[in-house]
């Protein structure tokens, strides 16, 4: 088969199944593509020699006829999950040499399933930003691209967004903490789904903020999603906070059939600024999905205002907890020591060299919300404003609404650098639509919606009822219908 | 509110992030900027609010208390910048 790389999950499984291609076909295609991208810089590190084999064994279970939805499909892998004996960084230096003696939960799952790992991809430094540009591994590129300019793949899930956008893989794993996996699939043209809080265990994935975190797949098309999501998720005893309910074919749920259901159009989510292509876009899917039987009704998420600041005191209050272990001891870098220097020279200076600018500055900003006289004030506030954002969300569904359509980011994807000397906060309002999601712990997925008056892609986001991917990933499923995805 | 650069040294401090003193006054100007955009939840009426603490109610999954793991001193110190038999190794902690 020629353009082995053009195929969906969903084609490249029928196309095992019935000997059109081999999984050794496929990864060799794979890997040719990966190895073309590198000025895409999506691809970190290599495991070339783990998909071999893998694909050698995804194979024979073909063959076996024992083969799982994902068996013999090349993935990749963002540098977050922990893959046993593969360098795991979380694109930060301060894990420079870091080979975990574990596999993540996520990536053992898809590895169960006889997916291949064709490379470790690149992110934000431990998923900290919205534009990929915060890595110790430099920039991951867009392969979209406009006035010759090079643009973010969008972050931190950037290089997952990137290398399934230029079709070296054919999906990838992200993460989604504020926004991770949705607002890269927004910037690239493809789909991402975080699911529900609890769907996915954390185990192995390094942590960033552990009551937002969420694993997905990012993908080509919904049935792509649900097939992978499928695989990622299932209820683990080594997550405390993972839910124990069986994981439903999600696939099964596409049956494009969204008749009778009920779609929010959220009065908080129009903002200034907003370009008109995007308005426009948001109109035209709101007409979609009205067209396809479904009742459209404006809601108000009234809270909606708030999530950002919330966001930005729960996430590093809990960053700076969890990257306390980063201290030189067990793992990681240790800075070379002068004579004299004691262990508190060595955790300050391990931690200087280690973390980069923006890691720096939310650890700090987590350790001063949380510090005496100070966390009543920022870190309780926040946690009861965030009971109210999950509040908004539980009303709408109370009243009837089954899924709320939204953009997924404000803009299309800007260009590499074009932020470097704007205030921090003004790159954190890129999350604007997709952080209450996290805050809520509901599932959230984008999908391409068009392109913006510029010809780059932009998204459109439906957030769903807590554990009903099902029905959420229908819901996309006709909207990509209507889009003739 | 406005963090000042005596404040922002015992934030460095707390976190454990050696800064140097020429670099104190921008972070300052960081965390003053950044604490300024969250201080918009003061408009927010959390009057008998209770602080969420896991958005799925439910109880965290507990296990047996039993040993269930251990006996792998050897990957355990497998990525260790420095250790000595057997043992993670750092520098004198008491005189």
């Amino acid at each position: 088969m020629s353009d082995l790389m053009k195929l969906t999950l969903a084609g490249a499984r029928d196309a095992l199944r019935s000997g059109q291609t081999t999984a050794v076909e496929l990864t060799e295609a794979s890997l040719a593509a990966v190895e073309a991208s590198k000025p895409l810089n999506a691809f970190v590190h290599d495991t070339s020699d783990i998909a071999r084999a893998q694909a050698v064994a995804a194979d024979l279970r073909l063959q076996a006829g024992d083969a799982p939805d994902m068996c013999g499909l090349p993935i990749g892998m963002k540098d977050l999950f922990c893959t046993k004996g593969v360098a795991t960084q979380a694109a930060s230096a301060i894990l420079k040499g870091f080979k975990p003696e574990y596999e993540s939960t996520v990536s053992q799952k898809l590895f169960d399933a006889g997916a291949v790992m064709v490379g470790k991809l690149n992110m934000d430094e431990f998923a900290m930003g919205s534009s990929n540009e915060t890595s110790t591994y430099g920039n991951a590129v867009n392969p979209w691209k406009v006035d010759g300019r090079e643009l973010t793949p969008g972050g931190s899930s950037g290089g997952s967004a990137s290398a399934v956008a230029a079709e070296t893989c054919l999906a990838a794993t992200g993460t989604d903490t504020g926004g991770s996996i949705r607002q890269p699939a927004a910037f690239t043209g493809i789909t991402g789904i975080k699911p529900t809080y609890g769907r996915c265990s954390r185990w192995g994935i390094v942590a960033f903020a552990s009551s937002l975190d969420q694993a997905g797949p990012i993908t080509k098309d919904v049935r792509d999603a649900a097939i992978m999501l499928e695989a990622m998720c299932g209820f683990d005893p080594k997550d405390s906070t993972s839910m124990n309910l069986p994981v439903p074919n999600f696939e099964a749920a596409l049956t494009g059939d969204i008749r009778g259901k009920t779609i929010g159009i959220p009065k908080e989510y129009r903002v200034d600024g907003m370009p008109d292509a995007l308005e426009t876009l948001w109109s035209e899917g709101t007409a979609m999905l009205r067209d396809a039987g479904a009742t459209v009704r404006d809601i108000s998420l009234p809270h909606t205002k708030y999530a950002l600041p919330a966001y930005y005191v729960i996430a590093p209050a809990e960053a700076s907890s969890n990257l306390a272990r980063y201290d030189g001891v067990r793992f990681g870098h240790r800075a070379k020591l002068e004579a004299g220097d004691g262990i508190t020279e060595m955790y300050e200076k391990t931690r200087a060299e280690g973390f980069g600018a923006e890691v720096q500055r939310r650890v700090m900003v987590g350790t001063y919300v949380l510090s005496a006289g100070f966390y009543d004030a920022y870190y309780n506030r926040a946690r009861r404003v965030r009971a109210l954002i999950k509040k908004d969300f539980d009303d709408a569904f109370a009243s009837g609404v089954d899924a709320i359509l939204t953009p997924s980011t404000p803009s299309a994807a800007f260009g590499l650098g074009e932020m470097a000397d704007a205030d921090p906060v003004q790159m954190y309002l890129f999350d604007v639509f997709t952080v209450t999601v996290n805050l809520a712990g509901l599932p959230g997925i984008s999908v391409p919606a068009g392109l913006d008056s510029k010809g780059l892609p932009l998204g459109l986001q439906l957030i769903g009822r807590p554990w009903e991917e099902g029905d959420l990933l229908n819901t996309a499923f006709r909207l990509g219908k209507s889009y003739g995805l | 509110m406005s963090i000042d650069t005596q404040t922002a040294a015992r934030v460095a401090k707390l976190a454990r992030i050696k800064v140097d003193e020429a670099d104190l006054s921008a972070l300052a100007q960081e965390f003053t900027n950044i604490l300024g955009f969250i201080e918009q939840l003061n408009e927010v009426d959390v009057e008998g609010v209770e602080p969420m603490t896991s958005v799925t109610p439910q109880r965290l999954f507990r296990r047996e208390d039993v040993v269930n793991d251990g006996n792998q001193q050897a990957a355990v110190l497998a990525n260790a910048p420095d250790s000595r038999e057997g043992f993670f190794a750092v520098p004198m902690v008491v005189e």
